[in-house]
Order: C-alpha cells, then structure tokens, then sequence
C-alpha cells in the first residue's frame, strides 16, 4: 500500500477536473431525465412506472461519459509511465483511479438518483434504496468502466469503443438494480435485486483491476 | 529491430546511445524499464546486495526520464511535480534539493499549460533529483533545454555519476559529460 495515498490525492484532483468533472456528468442526467416526459407524455401514472428503469438508463449513460479519459490522458502524455515505475503496481494504480472515479463522479450521481426518481413521480419511499443503489452501482460502472477504458488504450474513437465493450457488461448492474426499485415500487421482494447488484459489483471490484493492468501493460509495450 | 547487442554499464558510468530515427534507441530504453519484452536476451540488474529482481529495480532503482514529460496541462507545476517525486519515493529535502537544482520555484504556482517546453521537462527531471534512484534512462533529455540549463544539468548528471550513478541516455548531440558510446542499428 506504499504510496497508494499520493496517488489517490492525485487521482481525485485529476478525475474532479477530467471531462469536466461531476458537473457535466450530472447535468447530462438532468437533461435526459427532463427528455423523459417530454418524449413519453407527461401522464404521472404513466411516468411513475417508468422512473426506476429510465433513471438507471440515464445513470449508467452518465458514468460513461468521462470514462474514455481515465487512461487515455496518462498514456497520452507519459504519466502512465510514470505511474508504471512507482513503488505499487499497475493493479493499484488502476483501483485507485476507478475509486477517484466513482468518488467524484458515482457518489455525485448517486446523491442525484433519487431526486431524479422523484422528479418523475416515483414514491419517496424508493429514495433510501435508490440510493444505495445507486452507491453500488457506481462502484461497478466504475471498475466495468475501466476495463472499457483499458482496453480501448490507444485506439481512435476510443469513446464509442468504450461504450460497445462497457454496456453488455452494464447489463446487470440495470438489471438488478432497476429491478430492485422496481421491485420495491411494486411491493415485491427487492433484496435480491440488491445482493445481486452488491454480488456482481464485487466481482468486477476484484477482476477489474488486474484485466486494466493487464491491458495498460499491452498498450505501454 | 537490433539483434546480437550486449553490454554492461557499471556504478559510476554514463553511457551514450546513438543511432539513426529508428534505430532503436528509445525501444532499448523502454525494454530496460520493463515496458518492452525482448524477443530473446536477457536484462539483468545487479544490486550493491547481489542480483536485483528486474521488478524491484523497476520500482525502485530506476528513473525513466526525456521524451515524454508525463505533466497534466490543468494542474499546478507544483501538485504534478510534488506527486512525481513523491510516487518515485522522495522526500521534503530531496523535493527542495530539487526545486534549487533545477530552478523550479518560479514555476511553482503555475499551471503546467502555461509553461514552456524547456520548463516543463525540468519540472518532470525534477524527480530524478528529488529521488535518489541509481540508474536513470533518459531519452533525449535536453533536447528542449536552453544552453544554460543544458549546462546545468550537465552538471546534475555529473554529480550523479561520482555519487555512483548509471545514466544511459538516447542523444542526437553529445551529452556535456564524458560517456561511453553505444551505436545502435550499424
């Protein structure tokens, strides 16, 4: 763990600024959020069914969106061989960036979540749980989003790369997510959507990282 | 690329490697660091203890410096050098021999942006300085310095080298120091 804490003090800087940050991040959420009623009709009843689903959707969309920076930059401009020569390994250095990206883009979005559910009309009973969910679930769009961002290194157009590797694998996390809230929303069993979501996030929590050094390994040769 | 190359270079030499664009120069560098795998042959480090497992060299013997400068535009000079030298294992007096060695203190509370090429490879050799590691690897190192800072840290170079240093370093023009030569790609 020597030197894990300067890197994370520097990977927070660098993720709180990259692509802008939480800020563009969230008001991508805001705005699809906003597209919803405007494209499905305003009818609450109708908006109410779709809350929990769509704002997963919109969640999952909005952590892609500065995912394409998270090695591209250091690989760019030869920090990542900087990085690469340090007193920790590669796996390290990509936990610690895929923890700066969930603290500084999935905990803003997460915080986000359920405002965005009940802006559609959904229950203030589903705010807790979507929350939590949304916690966890940025935890692994984050490490999913990595191994996207690893892979992808020193491809063009890396960002739609990203987003075709990273979305199948975004698959559970809306399944079991969305189908959480949805569950709670209709007064069914919902812990099982949320160990699933915990389950899988953790696996990729403990694959990721070595599938993103192996990657950055391949991209530095 | 090359084939048939063996050297050794020993505490206390700089060696220069020459050759075409295209030579290798830079491939050689980045196969001692560890980033390159050779097709065949072997790398070898030796410790003042005995051998050296390459990754223990590699994270913390050698310093990899030149080419690229691996600095952040949107960050301070200050954070990136800070963190530069601290991931390489510096500490505060060794940051601050830095800072005078390689005249860094006006660029502190600058954003990297904002500097010039020259200052912007000081800052990112800065860690060499900062972190006493034995071998540095150094790819074209002054290249964007000016003729006084090329004077300067030629001198750094030649500190290094009596305090027991190894530099290997890629050069188009002589380095200010007396080096053995490698030619690559004849």
């Amino acid at each position: 763990m020597k030197g894990f804490g300067i890197l994370m003090k520097r990977e927070l800087a660098v993720a709180w600024g990259r692509g802008g940050g939480p800020l563009v991040a969230l008001a991508f959420n805001v705005c699809a959020v906003t597209l919803l009623p405007l494209a499905a009709g305003a009818s609450l009843d109708k908006l109410k069914l779709l809350a929990p689903g769509f704002s997963w959707v919109a969640l999952a969309l909005a952590s892609l969106l500065s995912l394409e920076r998270l090695f591209e930059r250091d690989y760019e401009d030869g920090a990542l061989d900087v990085l690469a020569l340090g007193p920790a390994p590669l796996e390290l250095v990509a936990v610690a960036k895929c923890l700066a990206q969930w603290i500084c883009v999935g905990l803003p979005l997460a915080l986000f979540a359920p405002v965005a559910l009940t802006a559609l009309g959904a229950d203030a009973r589903l705010i807790p749980l979507t929350f939590v969910c949304a916690v966890i679930g940025g935890l692994g769009f984050a490490f999913v989003g990595g191994i996207g961002a690893a892979v992808s290194l020193g491809a063009r157009s890396g960002g739609v790369l990203i987003a075709v590797i990273v979305l199948p694998l975004f698959t559970p996390l809306a399944i079991f997510g969305g189908g959480a809230i949805a569950g709670l929303a209709q007064g069914l069993d919902w812990t099982g959507g949320l160990m699933f979501l915990s389950a899988y996030t953790l696996l990729w929590v403990a694959l990721g990282p070595f599938a993103m050094a192996w990657a950055c390994r391949i991209a530095l040769s | 690329m090359f084939e048939g190359l063996g050297f050794a270079l020993q505490a206390g030499q700089a060696m220069s490697l020459v050759g075409k664009n295209g030579a290798g120069k830079t491939s050689l560098l980045r196969a001692i660091a560890g980033f390159l795998r050779p097709q065949a042959g072997r790398i070898l480090f030796e410790g003042e203890a005995g051998p050296l497992e390459p990754e223990e060299a590699r994270s913390g013997a050698l310093h990899m410096g030149g080419h690229t400068d691996g600095l952040k535009p949107n960050r301070t000079a200050r954070a990136e050098f800070e963190f530069q030298a601290r991931w390489t294992g510096a500490d505060a007096a060794g940051m601050a021999r830095a800072r005078a060695a390689l005249d860094l203190d006006a660029l502190m509370d600058l954003e990297v942006r904002k500097l010039s090429a020259g200052q912007r490879r000081r800052l990112s050799l800065g860690r060499l300085i900062a972190s006493p590691r034995p071998l540095w690897l150094l790819d074209e190192p002054l290249a964007p310095l000016d003729a006084g800072h090329r004077a300067g840290f030629g001198k750094l170079m030649a500190e290094h080298i009596a305090g027991g240093g190894l530099i290997l370093a890629a050069v188009h023009d002589p380095l200010p120091i007396p080096t053995l030569t490698l030619e690559l790609g004849r």
